[in-house]
């Protein structure tokens, strides 16, 4: 039996280890950033399966959040009497700066982050790893590296992607459903558009992206054995990537979007 | 002692409580073939994976060509390895590789060979274990001893100086297991390997060993040529050889 101290500690200790880890990993990351040359192969084949591949989950997310965000904010101008042809406006403003940055980010943790853990814990728990190493092979440069690059540079490319989509999806709800004229929500889309906006999305995209990765190979990297336990880091990767995507979001919208 | 090429020294190692290796001492000469035996779970592949720094110890050190690994990083870490080839129990195969990238990426990350040298080697390997006609095969279609080849075959890929082996013939048939015994006979005696091969299949450790060494209860119980572990009265390794259920050794 563990008495609620006890347990409050280890959790305590599990959390350094693990924010220490993450550090360290880091890290290495960007020391291993100095073999991108030799390793294009490794980054492009992860480029591929990580970035295209959720090409087709994103565009349907995104079709969706841009046309319930429309269908939404319809409802509650109606509600509140406010005119409709701010619908543009309020479409584009809470996509661009939230719903696909996060959105996308909170997918993409499930769908690639998982995947990442998954196969980096199965490769561990498999003596691949130690196989790696045992041939004088840098894990961290052949696994790690080309993962977290292609998420670092994935994640804001399918976020752009996301933007496009979703406001499409708004318009065409809005046409559709609301009954307002595409000239309209275009207009109102326009007048509000402000590249910082648009800017500051991509960099949280950017850093949500590092988080997913990061992790991802991180809890990889911890697991221990068997299925059972590539089944828990996959969890725990998925988890804790979607927690600390919210919380960061949570920071970058008190330091860009200043009251 | 210079001639020795690995030196193991005061080995201890344990995970969590349960103590596996208890101050193990071993001295392996250049182009030595030893061979461990020792019961399921005392900690041979444990030993093995100390000597090319997949664990780390406890307690005590090694040694190789008179330098302390601990000591290796970096650079000199990845050119240590090098001179090792690796063969895992569970063979350990890249399983989203085929059979010949498998064999051949040891050689392509090290940036010394061109691909179509890469290509000639990684024939002439899978030849040497009788699988080259598996060369385009993902590891997850093949049997275990086939996999267990292949990693062998990986091993020997670099040509290294050292070759460590973990339970290399199990999962064989006999007569592939033969085929097996041979090869690693031949790169001793004709590429004055040096080898460290962990077994239970004393048929093989008879024909491949110079010296066969025992391990028992974290210690190295017995040390000696083949011939003296054939006629020896420790009761301990009598036990082993001739594999009785009733002796010292206690099953835990
Ligand atoms: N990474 C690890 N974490 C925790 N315990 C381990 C680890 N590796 C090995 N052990 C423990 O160390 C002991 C020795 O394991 P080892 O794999 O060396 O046995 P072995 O002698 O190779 O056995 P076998 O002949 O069955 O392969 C076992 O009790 C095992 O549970
Ligand atoms: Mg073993």
């Amino acid at each position: 039996m563990e008495y609620g101290v006890q347990s409050i500690g280890r959790r305590g200790v599990n959390f350094i280890n693990r924010t220490g880890g993450l550090c360290i990993l880091l890290g290495r990351f960007f020391v291993a950033l100095k073999d991108v040359p030799r390793s294009m192969g490794l980054i492009f084949e992860q480029f591929y399966i990580i970035g295209v591949k959720s090409l087709p989950l994103i565009i349907i997310i995104s079709i969706f959040v841009g046309a319930v965000t429309a269908w939404q904010a319809a409802y509650q101008f109606k509600f509140i009497g406010a005119p409709l042809r701010y619908l543009g406006h309020m479409v584009g403003k809470a996509v661009i700066m939230e719903l696909s940055p996060v959105l996308s980010a909170l997918v993409f943790a499930g769908r690639v982050g998982a995947g990442i853990a998954a196969e980096v814990g199965t490769m561990k728990v498999t003596e691949q790893i130690d196989a790696l190493d045992s041939m004088g092979i840098n894990p961290v440069r052949y696994l790690v590296m080309p993962r977290i690059l292609a998420c670092l540079v994935m994640v804001p490319i399918l976020v752009l992607f996301s933007d496009f989509i979703a406001i499409m999806g708004g318009l065409v709800i809005s046409v559709l459903g609301v009954d307002i004229s595409t000239e309209t929500f275009m207009s109102g889309f326009r007048d509000s558009f402000k590249l910082a906006d648009f800017r500051n999305g991509l960099i949280k995209a950017l850093v949500f992206g590092l988080i997913i990765g990061l992790v991802g190979c991180y809890e990889g990297f911890r697991t221990r054995e068997g299925a059972v336990g590539v089944g828990r880091s996959t969890t725990n990767s998925v988890v804790i990537s979607c927690v600390l995507i919210l919380v960061f979001n949570f920071i970058f919208a008190i330091i860009l979007f200043r009251l | 002692m210079h001639n020795n090429l690995i030196q193991i020294e005061n080995l201890h190692k344990r995970f969590n409580d349960l103590p596996v290796l208890n101050g193990v001492n071993l001295s392996i000469g250049k182009g030595e073939s030893i061979v461990v035996i020792g019961q399921s779970g005392c900690g041979k592949s444990v030993l093995l994976k100390h000597l090319i720094r997949l664990m780390e110890p406890d307690e005590g050190r090694v040694f190789f060509d008179g330098e302390n690994i601990a000591e290796f990083m970096g650079d000199s870490l990845v050119s240590f390895r090098r001179r090792f080839g690796m063969l895992f129990q569970s063979a350990a195969l890249f399983d989203s590789l085929t059979v010949a990238q498998n064999v051949g990426l040891g050689l392509k990350e090290s940036r010394r060979f061109k691909d179509e040298q890469i290509d000639e080697i990684v024939i002439e390997k899978l030849e040497m274990v009788g699988l080259a006609s598996s060369a385009d095969k993902y590891p997850a279609e093949l049997s275990g001893g086939m996999r267990k080849r292949v990693g062998l075959a990986r091993a020997i890929a670099n040509n290294p100086e050292v070759l460590l082996y973990d339970e290399p013939t199990t999962g064989l048939d006999p007569i592939t297991a033969d085929i097996i015994n041979d090869l690693i006979v031949e790169l001793n005696t004709r590429l004055k390997v040096t080898s460290v091969a962990v077994t239970h299949d004393m048929k093989s450790a008879f024909k491949i060993a110079d010296r066969i060494v025992m391990l028992y209860e974290g210690r190295i119980e017995f040390d000696a040529t083949p011939d003296a572990v054939r006629t020896t009265d420790n009761p301990v390794v009598k036990q082993f050889i001739t594999g009785q259920a009733r002796g010292p050794i206690q099953v835990r």
